[in-house]
């Protein structure tokens, strides 16, 4: 909590001039729009009492949440249950379970070649191969330099923003600066080629299209993880890196003897956020390759974008059954999310 | 000036006694210089790129610096023509324009004498070249891609979803922490419930609930579906338990209503918790891909995100469009950057990952 | 404050838009909505012509939307799905989208006239089992065709194989020239199953069985993926075009062509008008005949149509804009100066001049018309059959995936056969 309250200190410097008088600008005509509430909310408060206030309250934010979250899930169900291309449920015909045994046949699990719905088993591989690469990759680099970071080195803001910065560029900037650099004639194949080697077509080879991906996912959002590490580590007290000081620990056993250890819980966190948002990807991947070549980095919520979206046919029932066993994975990732939240606080 | 600072940072130590460099500080500054290239790096490249013509982008290896080929006006010719400086097969050496290269040999044309065609192997001829900006590649496409209208919409969306949001996850927080009521837990745990359904799960009944509203192709079918956020109303939540409950008692003493009490009083005390959520919110709003992408599908309404994926589709390879086009979508996040990563960076940190 | 003001615009008029549905705003000015796609300038060409047809009719005012090829093939589906659609709008899918055309028989002064001179070519655009509906016309009837730099070819010193040659036959000599001049592709077809198909026709693939439905993996069609897999491994066909993209997503090459990196180019004579327009003298380049196989030398033939819907609000003032743009001077006009092969029996008979065609887009449209006269059909059968677009899109999105080495031609053939049927059936769900 002191945290938080750390941060409101104005930035130092012109900007929080600016952004304060700018501030004040836009916060006149809300705070009149919300003083004219102050009637009609007295007057409901005299009929309903202060203590249910609360319901009143919780009113708007319940309505967008059950209007575009608890609904949407029901219906979602109601898709999966359903068959035809028409986007009104009044108009679709029940199926029942067929969906789902559609999408669950398969000769065998592992091998997406022997199902039916051969995109979605080799959506679910792939995202499973990219999570795993991706994760590991990330939070190893965001650990790093999260303690790199935590040393006392020069100009440590300017260092921290750099890292933050890929953070805010969006998912097709951040795709097309790559496919940039990594087209036939582009500024690696330059290099390659000047020290010798042959052109590589990345996007042409499936192990490299993959590699991409998960190197430019975490080009783009490492600085986050970096920065939610380094306020953990940041949080580890002092006196623990004096006494050790004292004692001429050396440095590495300071690492693994009191710094990895109280991360810990931080890093769990970290690990099960990225996993969850991990089973997520499509932005950038999409942007870069579209999926391909063939379906090698075609991820799941890819299939259930273009399942529903785009072509032809716009199979919307198959698109929900892959939602709700997307949904399902997602909602273990979170119970477990919790789980390791709790630990932390404890 | 940098050269004194570098001195500086090498020659501090960590107490400033003298104590000797640790190979991990150099390897740590390694590794931050490292950094800088990795993360600025690219998109530097993209910037130059972006402001080479179509014939530059075409060479290989790329020249770091928008070299420019000089590029001459040539009567008869509708376009500029690049002048390279040829060795014809009498052993002469002329600078002449070039036309097209076609396989192995290359078309030229003597600028001051177009009638004049020359057919030089490519392996015979050298660039002439100085540092020029190709600012048409900007000026060109802005016409077909309405730039200021996809900034507009994405500045719509973000601002006004970012007010929602502000507003209606702060009361819901505002109910979660100050009061106690039948229901409470019930409430809590459905919040705690929304935070397990990300979007991607919900697409197409969502798709569905916002045709029915009769929303598709607005802005608002953007704005609304994301509003009430769960991360939103807990960060909150967590800040307003840390309020002093007498301020509020005290204010109920002196009459003041509760919805006055909101506003008035512990509004203003949580802005800096407001602040990470608008940030937040401003951050996923500006990049948001996916729904937009479903949702939207007249070009009128694109937001900038999707509007550039669009303009991908269509050139697919006309890069010199395609950059430049690309640097002006980046600019707007680059002077946010500029202004307030320090506000950015030490917002987030400080929340973890809420 | 200035900035206030577009905001609450907009505000006002996303909340009316939210609750009227689209109602029409004002008494007077019909407002209606064309969606258009350009391969080369017609979306000029057709501007033009709507506001001289607004200058000759105030009270019907028409919002030319024009938007990239693939919005056509992937957003319009969606938009007409939800009811969002445009009143009219210049597809290729016209089978696919036949449930939402609109009859506009009712509303037009002379039907005869329609029916005589696009007769044919409603029946791609008629919903399956009407035979009356009167949706649109032909904005231009397309073949498929081989574009050759000629200039690649004598910079190698190889001669260009003759009328009758086989793919075979060119598949070498291309491979030849791209070597001797370093071009990275030597022979490249667009990313489309419409495309493949013009090769699959001529090795022999009949596209449908005894009984009418259609029976795509055939022994002609066998032997067209094996040759399209077969270059691909010897790199006459480059990886990048194909591999480039996944899924259905279409994908052209006509900037490799015009920037001289392409020997062999199979598209069709929509692009003369772009190629006449971007290469301009650059480069020798000609149509040819198409390839021989063992079925034939056919082309496919496609086209787009102007089609209306059934979601407009506005279908009178619809089919006046419509038998305004298909009456033959009119439509005339659009063909000449657009550089198509007409859609219209009539002005076919009569023949269309191309006044603004340099000698490379004359010739290569005679080729093409020529060409036209001798399509087979098989190619006209496919190319109308309703759910022509569904086999399309399975066998360009399976051969994709067996040309990048993810799954073997054998799998790529069963998938394609499963998707179709499974589509057509989720289709026909009721």
């Amino acid at each position: 909590m002191p945290d938080i309250a750390s941060a409101s200190r104005p930035a130092r410097g012109m900007a929080s001039g600016a952004l304060a008088t700018l501030g004040r600008v836009l916060v006149l005509p809300v705070d009149v729009t919300m003083r004219l509430f102050d009637p009609p909310m007295r007057w409901m408060q005299r009929i309903i009492g202060a203590r249910r206030m609360a319901y009143v309250f919780l009113l708007p934010n319940f309505i967008f949440f059950g209007l575009f979250v608890f609904l949407p899930i029901g219906i979602d169900i109601v898709f999966a249950l359903t068959g035809g291309t028409a986007l009104f449920p009044s108009q679709r015909p029940y199926v029942g379970g067929d969906q789902f045994a559609y999408l669950f046949d398969c000769g065998s699990y592992l091998d997406p070649a022997t199902c039916r719905e051969d995109r979605f088993w080799r959506g679910v591989a792939n995202t499973a191969r990219f999570i795993a690469f991706q994760v590991t990759a990330m939070v190893l680099f965001s650990l790093v330099t999260a303690l790199v970071l935590n040393m006392k080195i020069r100009g440590r803001g300017f260092f921290r923003a750099v890292y933050f910065f890929p953070v805010l560029l969006s998912p097709v900037v951040v795709a097309l600066i790559w496919k940039w650099i990594l087209q036939r004639d582009g500024l690696l194949n330059a290099a390659i080629t000047t020290l010798g080697g042959q052109k590589i077509l990345f996007f042409v080879d499936p192990g490299w299209a993959m590699f991409w991906a998960v190197f430019v996912s975490v080009w783009a959002h490492m600085g986050f993880y970096t920065l939610i590490l380094l306020a953990g580590l940041q949080a580890i007290p002092a006196d623990l890196y004096e006494a050790a000081e004292m004692d001429a620990t050396p440095r590495w056993r300071v690492l693994t003897r009191i710094t990895l250890p109280l991360l810990w819980p931080n890093m769990i966190v970290v690990i099960v956020l990225a996993l969850i948002k991990g089973a997520q990807t499509f932005d950038e991947v999409f942007v870069l390759t579209g999926g391909g070549p063939g379906t090698a980095t075609l991820m799941i919520v890819q299939y259930i974008y273009e399942t529903a979206f785009s072509g032809q046919v716009q199979n919307f029932g198959l698109a929900a059954a892959a939602s709700v066993v997307l949904g399902a994975v997602l909602f273990v990732l979170t119970l477990l999310q919790f789980a390791a939240a709790r630990r932390k606080e404890v | 000036m940098a050269a004194l600072r570098l001195a500086s940072l090498l020659g501090q130590r960590r107490n400033g006694h003298g104590r000797p460099l640790h190979w991990t500080d150099v390897a740590a500054y390694a590794y931050l210089a490292f950094g800088v290239v990795l993360m600025f790096g690219p998109v530097l490249w993209l910037v130059l790129s972006s402001f080479k013509t179509q014939s530059a982008l075409l060479e290989f290896p790329p020249s770091l610096l928008p070299f420019a080929q000089v590029e001459v006006t040539v009567s008869g010719q509708q376009q500029k023509l690049p002048l390279f400086r040829a060795t014809l097969p009498d052993g002469s050496v002329r600078e002449l324009a070039q036309v097209r290269r076609i396989g192995l040999v290359a078309q030229m044309i003597d600028p001051a004498d177009p009638s004049q065609q020359f057919r030089v192997a490519i392996d015979k001829r050298a660039p002439v070249r100085r540092v020029a900006l190709a600012t048409e590649n900007y000026s060109e496409p802005l016409q077909r891609f309405a730039f200021l209208r996809f900034l507009f919409n994405s500045v719509f969306v973000t601002v006004v979803a970012t007010l929602i949001t502000l507003l209606i996850n702060s009361m819901a927080a505002y109910a979660l922490a100050v009061y106690a009521f039948p229901g409470k837990q019930a409430a809590t745990l459905a919040v705690i419930g929304t935070l397990m359904i990300p979007m991607t799960i919900i697409l197409v009944p969502v798709y569905l609930v916002v045709t029915e509203l009769g929303l598709t192709n607005s802005l608002w079918a953007v704005i609304l579906p994301g509003a009430a956020t769960p991360t939103g109303v807990f960060l909150l939540r967590q800040y307003m338990l840390t309020l002093p409950k007498d301020l509020i008692e005290a204010a109920r003493m002196d009459r003041a209503s509760e919805w006055q009490i909101y506003w008035r009083i512990v509004m203003p005390l949580t802005l800096p918790a407001l602040a990470v959520l608008a940030i937040f919110s401003i951050m996923w709003r500006w990049n948001e891909f996916l729904w937009p992408l479903a949702v939207l599908t007249k070009t009128e309404v694109y937001t900038l995100q999707i509007a550039l994926n669009a303009f991908q589709g269509e050139l697919q390879t006309q890069w010199h469009y395609l950059l430049a086009m690309t640097v002006v979508t980046l600019i707007p996040v680059a002077l946010v950057f500029v202004f307030l990563q320090r506000f950015i960076t030490t917002g987030i940190g400080s929340t973890g990952m809420k | 404050m200035r900035a206030a003001t577009p905001v609450f615009t907009s505000l006002v008029l996303s909340l009316l838009a939210a609750t009227a549905f689209g109602g029409p705003v004002a008494a007077e000015t019909t407002t209606l909505r064309m969606t258009w796609y350009s391969d080369g300038n017609e979306g000029e060409v057709m501007a033009d012509l709507l506001k001289r047809f607004h200058e000759q009719n105030k009270d019907i005012d028409i919002v030319l939307d024009q938007v990239p090829f693939k919005a056509i093939n992937e957003t319009l589906p969606v938009q007409l799905a939800s009811g969002q659609g445009p009143d009219m709008a210049r597809i290729v899918d016209m089978g696919g989208l036949s449930r939402y055309a609109l009859d506009m028989r009712p509303f037009l002064k002379d039907p005869t006239y329609w029916e005589t001179n696009f007769g044919p070519f409603l029946e791609w655009m008629r919903p399956p089992g009407d035979a009356r509906a009167i949706p649109g016309f032909m904005t231009q009837l397309t073949v498929t065709g081989p574009f050759v730099n000629k200039t690649l070819f004598e910079q190698a010193g190889v001669a260009m194989p003759g009328e009758t040659s086989t793919w075979e036959d060119w598949a070498k000599a291309v491979k030849e020239v791209a070597d001797k001049v370093q071009a990275p592709f030597p022979l490249a077809l667009d990313r489309s199953g419409h495309r493949f198909y013009a090769l699959a026709v001529s090795q022999g693939t009949q596209g449908f069985g005894a009984n009418g439905e259609p029976e795509i993996v055939d022994e002609g069609f066998k032997r067209a993926a094996q040759l399209v897999y077969d270059w691909h491994k010897s790199g006459i066909m480059s990886k990048e075009l194909w591999g480039s993209v996944s899924g259905t997503a279409y994908r052209g090459a006509n900037d490799e062509f015009t920037n001289a990196q392409v020997v062999m180019y199979l598209s069709g004579s929509w692009q003369t008008g772009q190629f006449a327009k971007t290469i301009g003298t650059a480069f020798d380049w000609v149509a040819v005949a198409n390839p021989c196989g063992p079925g034939g030398c056919s082309s496919m033939p496609g086209g787009a149509g102007l089609v209306a819907f059934k979601t407009s609000q506005h279908p009178t003032e619809v089919a006046r804009v419509m038998e305004y743009l298909a009456s033959e001077p009119v439509l005339a006009e659009f063909y000449s100066r657009s550089l198509f092969v007409p859609g219209h029996l009539g002005l076919a008979k009569k023949g269309i001049d191309y006044p603004t065609a340099s000698p490379e887009a004359a010739a290569a449209l005679k080729v093409f018309t020529l060409s036209a006269a001798k399509i087979s059909p098989i190619a006209y059968r496919t190319q109308g059959y309703g759910n022509s677009r569904i086999i399309f899109n399975a066998v360009i999105s399976r051969l994709g995936q067996a040309v990048s080495g993810e799954t073997s031609l054998e799998d790529a053939y069963k998938r394609i056969t499963a998707d179709v049927t499974q589509q057509i059936a989720e289709r026909n769900k009721k």
